[in-house]
């Protein structure tokens, strides 16, 4: 439990850590495609650190990290497979940014940092906690960019083949609210995760301070 | 597509750091002097315009005809990983002293995501032999440019009075968007 939330609040991949910025930014256009994203990220990141905590005791330390980033590319690869077969249009939507996870410095780095030398157990626990602190931030990125910048919020819409059922939502009513389409740019993008991380940091920064 | 718009876009408004985010590790994480910013950036343009020869004939000669496109994720890593290698070895031999201050970012490239993410782009768009080329010095370059003006920013931002909850990353990313939104054709439309 500990372990989780330490994933979660204080070594949140994206507001402390600042790993895995490029998914994290071009991705978060849409609510789905953030949890969507989210999830992959997750699944990899935890069977990653469950191979590398079970080989670590085999792998000489020079040649550590290519081990890795191959063992990690081959599930990348698999996971590749897996949507183009089952989900098509999440596949399409995520195009050259689903192989990118491969190079997503946060599995490297959890597998480097932490299932290289910690037991199977606590690795794969690292993971969930890890994996859910980066889905967590991706939402919370993709829903104020979308609710501002398009004035919808998308939970179900290219998995709907496999879900049955769209689900897109308006958010205000019309014409209360003129969309900030700035905030679905690249632009707004780095703008709201400055921001948040502003939040971030002045939170729990600022309850740090309290306990001391 | 004309190759000079190509090329051109491929610096200012297709930029790969502000307009697509491949490569923002480096350029958030460790641009933050001039000096450095640059050794990265022809670091980075080394590996991406050989690696990226490399990958497209990968590709189109071997990958396609024998039917295992699905393998290119794996296969691009591991080009990038040997160039990465090759390059340090021969900068290593020709020219201690630009090893030297290249060295410490050239092991770091491997996981770039600009520089996977740069090959990966040469292939989803299906470019010739010449536009491959030119895309890939273009980017490149664009990511050369962008890290060097941030870093130079930067080193102003550090003197500033910043709110304290803005220091570090925040502000940086702050930046980054005003940025992004010089280079993108927000304006000219």
């Amino acid at each position: 439990m500990k372990i989780i939330k330490n994933g979660i609040l204080n070594e949140n991949p994206v507001f402390v850590l600042l790993l895995g910025l490029c998914s994290t930014l071009a991705i978060t256009t849409k609510f789905e495609n953030a949890y969507l994203m989210g999830i992959c990220v997750t699944l990899v990141l935890i069977v990653s650190n469950f191979v590398v905590s079970i080989i670590r005791k085999w792998i000489p330390s020079s040649v550590k990290t290519p081990v890795y980033i191959l063992i990690i590319a081959t599930l990348v690869t698999i996971m590749e497979l897996l949507l183009q077969y089952y989900a098509r249009d999440v596949y399409d939507i995520f195009g050259i940014y689903l192989p990118l996870i491969v190079v997503n410095c946060i599995i490297l780095g959890r597998a480097l940092a932490v299932a290289s030398k910690k037991t199977v157990g606590k690795s794969v626990l690292d993971g969930i906690g890890i994996g859910f602190g980066y889905t967590i931030a991706l939402m919370v990125i993709a829903c104020i960019r979308e609710v501002l910048g398009n004035n919808t919020i998308t939970f179900m819409d290219s998995i709907s083949s496999i879900t049955g059922y769209r689900a897109i939502y308006r958010v205000f009513p019309e014409n209360e609210l003129i969309p900030m389409s700035f905030l679905i740019s690249p632009a707004g993008a780095f703008l709201t995760l400055g921001i948040l991380m502003a939040i971030f940091n002045a939170i729990h920064k600022g309850g740090k301070h309290e306990s001391n | 597509m004309n190759l000079i718009s190509l090329f051109v876009a491929s610096i200012l408004t297709e930029n790969i750091v502000l307009m697509k985010f491949l490569g923002i590790c480096p350029f958030v994480g460790t641009s933050s002097k001039e000096k450095s910013a640059f050794g990265m950036g022809i670091a980075v343009t080394l590996v991406i315009t050989l690696s990226a020869i490399m990958t497209y004939l990968l590709y189109y000669y071997i990958l396609v005809p024998t039917n295992t496109t699905y393998l290119k994720t794996l296969s691009f890593v591991l080009v990038v990983a040997c160039m990465v290698q090759l390059i340090e070895m021969l900068i290593h031999k020709w020219n201690p002293k630009l090893y030297q201050s290249l060295g410490i970012y050239l092991p770091l490239i491997t996981t770039n995501c600009a520089v996977l993410g740069v090959l990966l782009l040469n292939i989803t768009n299906h470019y010739s032999f010449l536009e491959m080329l030119i895309f890939s010095i273009g980017s490149s370059l664009g990511f050369t440019i962008v890290i060097y003006i941030f870093a130079t920013i930067r080193e102003i931002l550090e003197k500033r009075n910043v709110p304290n909850c803005f220091k570090g990353y925040p502000i940086a990313l702050i930046t980054a968007s005003i940025m992004a939104l010089l280079f993108s054709r927000y304006f000219i439309i």
